[in-house]
């Protein structure tokens, strides 16, 4: 965008707003024909040399092989484990377990849900739904699969007993966007016994609708939907705290804006329908350079903590397994993908968020490190899951696998 | 149409029928070439130059015409059986074929200085280089066909070609269909 080159340096928030008034001024600039699309990750991306060098990273299609993953480069505290729990699952991504043991893994660049199944003592992968848009969400219930694509849920009825001849996925719900801007879902079942449904601010930083930027839920059958929460930007991971029944979520924020901030958030939803802040406030207390105008962050609900800059937090479960040593119970551990939009990238971990007893972060501690390598992903966490045995597990979209990181004397996943 | 056709029924017969044989990958490749051009530069029309390409983009698409994530028959067919090293193996080969060369004519200065304007409002140097030669999973597209950037660019607004994720398709959110031409007449004289 020419016009910016003329703005004096001090003028410009690290440039971040400045394509808002190109967007403005496109009618009249005749070297600017078109403003951004909407949904562009460029919106709002400053014009300068390093700027120009960070784009969006895509996972590689396949699947590393088990002796390829980098499990020699991965470290967990003294005293932790982490071993391969199956490989081979181009793009897994969100985890669920089954009543039966199964683990279910969506995935997102690819049409595929795997399955992770326990047979005459060994672990296999199977392909149980295939022909699937962006099936990055799943989610288990009283024998039934949920399976969020990018705009519609569906459902597999008694699924582990039909592992190796599976039905097609029945559609309960589809009332929702169609925007390829975070459109993918994470969905969860919560203590109400609904199913939570989040969309996508449809772009990095823009005003949208009242469909979108929001969780919503809806019943089992996908009928009675109500907004939850609003001023979400893009949640990729919630679960309920197991004292106070109330719903944690991770929110990534936006692009573009500095290389240091905003921070993600962790957000807790006290009440229905409270407001998170997005696009107008960031992190709780940086009112949006574009959108903040005429507001004030007080208007919003802060997060509960801070994730750390574009460190893209996922997926997040309270630990309340028995197997990890008592400081874990009841925290939150929450997977960091890991940024791209900064130089000196963040995140690529697995961390877990101490909470004070108001519910609010006391502190960030890293379980799970080494994904970033010489600013280079040698993998990306996405979801964590608990285990029945107190372990846990952890996806990785780079590398089409899930690791079990487990406490205490190393033995082997339950075969 | 019918000698593209029968020339692709061929290329893709005898891939299968190679594919057991011991043959080197420049081998293999000849069956490429049929379509692609020899030299990385496509002749045949629709149809695009390979030379140059990003190797982890032509990776990908490699993968998705084999997992028929993107639909184009016979590139369908012909990745059908090809394993995980074979997908590596020719999008490691694409990128060392020399990059494609510059139409003769310099273009004509009003569509170029358009599509110049278009390109920078859209930002695709943002991921695809000031120079349009693409990074890791982003594609060269410097001096690519005019008909094929044409097509893609059309699919992808579309959304009838999905991409890896999402992002073509929310840039062509606002790139109106009587853009494309501009744009992909400056891409492919770009130099």
């Amino acid at each position: 965008m020419r016009i910016n080159s003329s703005v004096p340096r001090s003028l410009l928030l690290a440039g971040a707003f400045i394509s808002v008034f190109s967007y403005g001024a496109a009618a009249q600039t005749p070297a600017s024909p078109q403003p951004l699309p909407p949904g562009s990750p460029m919106i709002g991306r400053p014009d300068n040399e390093a700027a120009q060098k960070l784009a969006p990273v895509a996972a590689p299609p396949i699947a590393a092989a088990p002796d390829k993953l980098p499990m020699d480069k991965l470290k967990v505290p003294a005293g932790f484990n982490l071993e391969v729990y199956a490989a081979g699952m181009p793009n897994a991504r969100s985890l669920a377990l089954g009543d039966k043991g199964t683990v279910f893994v969506g995935s997102r660049t690819v049409d595929k849900v795997y399955a992770i199944v326990n047979k005459d003592g060994k672990r296999e992968v199977k392909i149980i739904a295939s022909g699937l848009y962006r099936p990055n969400g799943v989610a288990f219930k009283d024998g039934t699969l949920y399976i969020a694509e990018l705009s519609k849920i569906s459902k597999i009825e008694k699924i582990e007993d039909n592992l190796d001849n599976p039905p097609k996925p029945t559609v309960i719900y589809d009332n929702l966007p169609k925007d390829e801007a975070h459109g993918w879902k994470f969905i969860a079942i919560g203590p109400d016994n609904k199913l939570y449904v989040p969309v996508g601010q449809p772009g990095n930083n823009v005003l949208h609708d009242k469909d979108h930027g929001q969780i919503r839920r809806i019943n089992l059958d996908g009928s009675g939907a109500e907004v939850v929460a609003v001023g979400v930007r893009n949640t990729v991971g919630f679960d309920w705290n197991p004292e106070t029944k109330q719903l944690y979520f991770t929110d990534n924020s936006r692009d573009w804006m500095s290389e240091d901030l905003p921070n993600d958030e962790l957000n807790r939803v006290t009440k229905v329908g409270e407001h998170f802040g997005s696009p107008y406030c960031w992190q709780g207390n940086i009112p949006d350079p574009e959108f903040g105008w005429g507001h004030s962050c007080s208007e919003f609900t802060p997060p509960v903590g801070l994730m750390g800059p574009h460190a893209a937090s996922l997926g997040i479960r309270f630990y309340t397994g028995k197997m990890f040593p008592a400081s874990y119970k009841n925290q939150a551990i929450i997977a960091r993908h890991g940024s791209w939009n900064k130089t000196n990238k963040f995140g690529g971990d697995v961390v877990v968020a101490h909470l004070n007893k108001d519910g609010t972060v006391k502190n960030i501690e890293p379980i799970v490190t080494g994904f970033l390598q010489d600013n280079k992903y040698v993998g990306r966490p996405v979801d964590v899951m608990l285990m029945k045995d107190g372990s846990m597990l952890i996806s990785d979209d780079w590398n089409g696998a899930v690791y079990r990181l487990s406490y205490g004397k190393a033995k082997v996943a339950a075969q | 149409m019918r000698i593209t056709t029968i020339t692709m029924a061929l290329a893709v017969a005898s891939l299968i029928s190679s594919a057991n044989a011991a043959e080197t990958i420049e081998q293999r490749a000849v069956t490429c070439f049929a379509c692609h051009g020899e030299h990385g530069q496509s002749e045949m029309e629709n149809t695009p130059s390979l030379g140059g390409q990003q190797a982890p983009y032509a990776l990908i698409q490699l993968f998705m015409f084999r997992e028929k994530l993107r639909t184009f028959e016979p590139m369908n067919d012909m990745t059908k059986a090809f394993t995980d090293d074979d997908l590596q193996k020719f999008s490691d080969f694409i990128a060392k074929l020399p990059k494609p060369q510059p139409p003769v004519d310099v273009g004509d200065p009003a569509r170029m200085q358009r599509g110049l304007a278009l390109a920078q409002a859209n930002r695709c140097n943002s991921c695809h280089n000031a120079d349009f030669s693409g990074k890791e999973n982003v594609p060269r597209l410097a001096n690519q066909r005019e008909d094929y950037l044409n097509k893609t660019l059309a699919e992808y607004k579309d959304n009838s070609r999905h991409g890896y994720d999402g992002t073509m398709a929310d840039v062509m959110g606002s790139v109106t269909k009587e853009q494309i031409p501009d744009l992909a007449y400056y891409i492919s004289h770009y130099r």
